[in-house]
């Protein structure tokens, strides 16, 4: 009988060690190297821009009327007559010594122009993301704990229907409604601009108010999901106090699960700013790189596309880490997560 | 076929509704309204009239006929860029099954790039290589909707590429693209749709949004988006401009909002359906009838959110310092009586009973959450699932010592520690800082244990805590318990299903059925097979006796104990 017990597995302890160690590791080469492809897949894509114009660029960008000789001047300078990988090469060297070249419109270094926009536009994206994270969450947990198990089904009901329509507003037109009811009718914040504190508030309001629902239901969905877990049971089982249970056991899950759902959904965010800043005349990349797309300022149009991607980059990167910090288990790293 | 009689959510039949009269309304708007739409009018910026409902724009052109009309175009474009994503995005997440391995690698990390970016981007993009217009805002969404369907066709196909019929139709030689559109396509086509209807909500809004900063449609053509951005210079002194966009776009959103939910809804049986909570047996309280006893049980019955009795009023108790044995085979209702006596039925459950207290701790009311959380210790079934995995093991396992018994982080950590010693878990310091991922379900049953240990409860209630486990650490396991019992004298209410476990462990023995106790042994009637009820004759009967069982109570008396790290 005792042989049994003598032919103990051997102590898993050794691989809890491993992990241990290991995954910060890991994680960081794996997110490093989703981080590179995606890098790589943004410096290809903008380079491709100006050789995918379709026929010759430099006719594309001066119209049919321009006289041969500028045509070849502009061939040059952008060097189109340079075999493809040739000018990628050169692309890159640009980048790498951050020269992203001169403005075809303003004639002054791309790199300044966009210094100056993107203080607007990273300030309205990231302060929606606030808000959506800082209302989504409070407001979906809320409601999935009053509606647990079945609880109040007249309130489920509602307010599914209600985020739904809500969540289906999207962030222009919702831009649009805002100006006509606070800065038309009520007066009672500015309408665009940049000039006050204030103005940011509409905008940001604007951003975050699709969003927001379409995250809430989302942490909803996941709050029961929480609540049905057996570790939850186990909290319930130390008796501890309401909000020591929902706010130390469940929230930690919820937040994972939430994150990783609504990522795209963050980063979706800045799309919308690009689209926003329109409503409201702020002087940001989107207003700026709508213009550029216009009157066919390619230079421009690269560098800034470069730094909305980037920043969409930057967003990912700091999702992962959040629910690094806040669930190791992710950590574990697959690829393709 | 159950699936086709399903009742079709109201959320799909709304949405499709919806859908259909903006189709209606992009036929005949055209036919009936382009006059007022187009035709340039001698009132500029006019206030709202019968003739003029919304007033007219800047060129007198009546606002609500072009919002109207607007739709058809708007729709088309929607519906253009939704194919192209639909057809592209399919084709390259189904084909790169079919593919060489490497090839596939690579297209697939590319997809995932992508995703990582707002579709914005590509579209602006696009927009830059193409110049605005009507056509380049279409390829410009549409290529931009791609890989999201890449992503869940390949997802999707990578779940079934491994099924047998598709490895037999690719060992019989079907070429590849007929496995695919054979084989693979019909069998994804469920959630598709539901991308399908979201990913035409999106292009809808997207396209509009092009338009609206101006890269879409050019005037003199003009889409929701188009509208919205001739309204906005005008917003202050004709703000009426927006509203026909605005509520037309709105509209359409919800419309496919609502199409997508039903669909995904009527997909996915799981998401339908009311949750439903049971109500409680209204019983009177009874006073008790067995006062010596420690846990004392009278008509306990629990019912299920359906409500079907899952346990239909059975009495019972535990003296002190006894160990007695719930049995029966899943279903039978014993885990839900060890939880509804812990006070932890799942949600929408019903508990009743005449009599449950623990001592003189009322477990009906519950309400006395201090003595609950010290007199009631608890060991769950699957110890993976048993921890929070987000958390450390130490703030998890001090929870109670410091919550209810007030001892600080650094005393309750050391009473952990001691605690986790004396259940022979190696390496206690280093557990408390570990994650539970981190330790075996051994390892973690026995943390559990020691945890529950540290209020010094008066009843241990283990619900399974076996099962998961492999056989050795399931012996350590039943050891551990059968000294708790012997050195501290703490009674303990044990649920298992398996016939051979109890009989080694427990005292007493209560076999359950349907419910129902059926019958009620002691340990020594168990042994020398003196059961009555042909039900445990046949638990008896299925389980391996003497030499072949795993746990004999000889074994866990046994003073010789090896650790199991």
């Amino acid at each position: 009988m005792t042989t049994t017990e003598l032919t103990t597995p051997a102590p898993p302890l050794g691989i809890g060690h491993r992990i241990a160690r290991s995954t910060w590791g890991s994680f960081a080469l794996s997110r490093l190297g989703g981080l590179f492809l995606s890098l790589a897949l943004l410096v290809v894509l903008t380079f491709l821009i100006v050789p995918l114009i379709p026929g010759d660029p430099a006719v594309a960008i001066l119209g049919p009327d321009a006289t041969p000789e500028a045509v070849a001047a502009l061939r040059k300078k952008l060097n189109l007559d340079l075999p493809l990988y040739e000018q990628f090469v050169l692309y890159l060297q640009g980048l790498l010594s951050l020269d992203l070249g001169n403005s075809f419109r303003f004639g002054t270094p791309v790199t300044a122009l966009i210094a100056t926009k993107l203080p607007y536009t990273a300030q309205l994206a990231f302060a929606s993301i606030l808000v959506v994270i800082l209302v989504a969450i409070p407001l979906g947990m809320l409601i999935g704990v009053l509606t647990r198990g079945g609880r109040r089904p007249a309130l489920a009901l509602g307010f599914g229907t209600v985020a739904g329509f809500l969540a289906s507003f999207p962030g222009y037109v919702a831009a649009t409604l805002l100006v006509v009811v606070f800065g038309l009718w009520l007066k009672v914040l500015p309408a665009g601009g940049v000039d006050s504190p204030f103005a940011f508030v509409l905008p940001t309001a604007a951003l975050a108010f699709g969003p927001t629902f379409a995250v809430a239901r989302v942490v909803r969905q996941e709050t029961y999901m929480v609540l049905e877990q057996d570790y939850l049971r186990t909290a319930r089982g130390r008796r501890l106090s309401t909000l020591r249970l929902y706010l130390r056991h469940a929230l930690p899950n919820l937040l994972t699960s939430t994150l990783t759902v609504s990522g795209l959904i963050l980063a979706g965010l800045l799309g919308g700013a690009i689209v926003i800043e329109t409503v409201f005349s702020i002087p940001g990349l989107g207003n700026e790189v709508v213009n550029a797309i216009i009157v066919k300022d390619y230079p421009l149009i690269q560098g800034i596309v470069l730094t909305i991607g980037g920043l969409a980059i930057l967003i990912n990167l700091l999702i992962d880490v959040i629910l690094g910090v806040i669930d190791p288990r992710t950590l574990g790293g697959s690829s393709n997560g | 076929m159950a699936d086709q009689r399903k009742r079709i959510p109201a959320s799909l039949i709304a949405g499709l509704v919806m859908l259909a009269v903006l189709v209606i309304v992009a036929v005949l708007a055209p036919l009936f309204l382009s006059g007022a739409a187009t035709t340039i009018g001698p009132e500029s910026r006019a206030q709202p009239s019968p003739e003029h409902l919304l007033g007219t724009d800047s060129l007198g052109r009546d606002n609500l006929s072009r919002a109207l009309v607007a739709t058809g175009l708007t729709l088309l474009m929607s519906l253009a860029a939704t194919v192209l994503s639909v057809v592209a995005g399919v084709l390259i997440g189904g084909l790169v099954w079919v593919v060489p391995r490497l090839l596939r690698e690579i297209v697939l990390r590319v997809v995932d790039s992508t995703v990582a970016f707002p579709s914005l981007i590509l579209a602006l993009v696009i927009a830059a290589i193409l110049g605005p217009g009507t056509v380049s805002a279409v390829i410009a969404i549409g290529i931009a909707g791609i890989p999201a369907f890449a992503r869940i066709t390949s997802n999707m196909t990578a779940a079934i590429a491994h099924k047998d019929f598709i490895v037999t139709a690719r060992l019989l030689g079907v070429p590849g693209i007929m496995v695919f559109a054979r084989h693979l396509l019909p069998n994804i086509g469920g959630p598709l749709l539901v991308l399908i209807a979201s990913s035409f909500a999106l292009s809808l809004l997207e396209i509009s949004a092009l338009s609206f900063v101006g890269l879409g449609v050019q005037s003199p053509d003009f889409d929701y988006g188009r509208l919205l951005n001739e309204a906005l210079p005008s917003i202050f002194s004709q703000p009426l401009q927006v509203v026909g966009p605005s509520v037309m776009l709105i509209f359409a959103g919800i419309a496919a909002m609502l199409t997508g939910d039903g669909l995904a809804a009527r997909m996915d049986p799981w998401s339908r359906g009311r949750r439903r909570r049971a109500r409680p047996v209204p019983l009177p309280a009874a006073p008790s009838a067995v006062p010596d006893a420690l846990l004392e049980v009278r008509d306990l019955t629990v019912t299920a959110p359906s409500g079907a009795d899952v346990v239909k009023g059975i009495t019972f108790d535990i003296g002190p310092g006894e160990i007695v044995g719930l049995v029966g085979e899943s279903g039978s209702g014993k885990s839900m009586t060890a939880m509804a006596v812990a006070g932890l039925q799942p949600e929408g459950v019903a508990v009743s009973a005449r009599t449950m207290r623990l001592g003189d701790l009322d477990l009906v009311k519950g309400s006395d959450k201090s003595r609950l959380a010290r007199d009631i210790g608890l060991v769950y079934q699957d110890p993976g699932g048993t921890f929070n995995p987000a958390l450390r093991l130490g703030g998890q396992l001090t929870e109670v010592a410091r919550v209810r018994l007030g001892h600080s982080r650094r005393s309750a950590h050391d009473l952990l520690v001691k605690s986790l010693g004396d259940m022979r878990v190696r390496n206690p310091e280093e557990r408390m800082s570990q994650h539970p991922f981190q330790l075996s379900g051994g390892m973690l049953q026995r943390a559990i244990i020691a945890s529950s240990l540290v209020t010094n409860p008066r009843l241990i209630i283990a619900d399974e805590p076996t099962t998961a486990l492999d056989v050795t650490v399931q012996a350590e396991v039943l050891r551990i318990l059968k000294r708790i019992n012997r050195d501290e004298g703490t009674a303990i209410l044990f649920i298992s299903h398996d016939i051979g476990v109890v009989e080694a462990l427990c005292d007493r023995i209560l076999v359950m059925r349907h419910g129902e106790i059926i019958e009620r042994l002691t340990a020594a009637q168990l042994r020398a097979g003196e059961v009555e009820h042909p039900y445990t004759r046949a638990l008896l009967d299925a389980t391996p006796r003497l030499t072949e069982m795993p746990v004999t109570p000889e074994m866990l008396e046994t003073s010789k104990e090896i650790p199991i790290a």
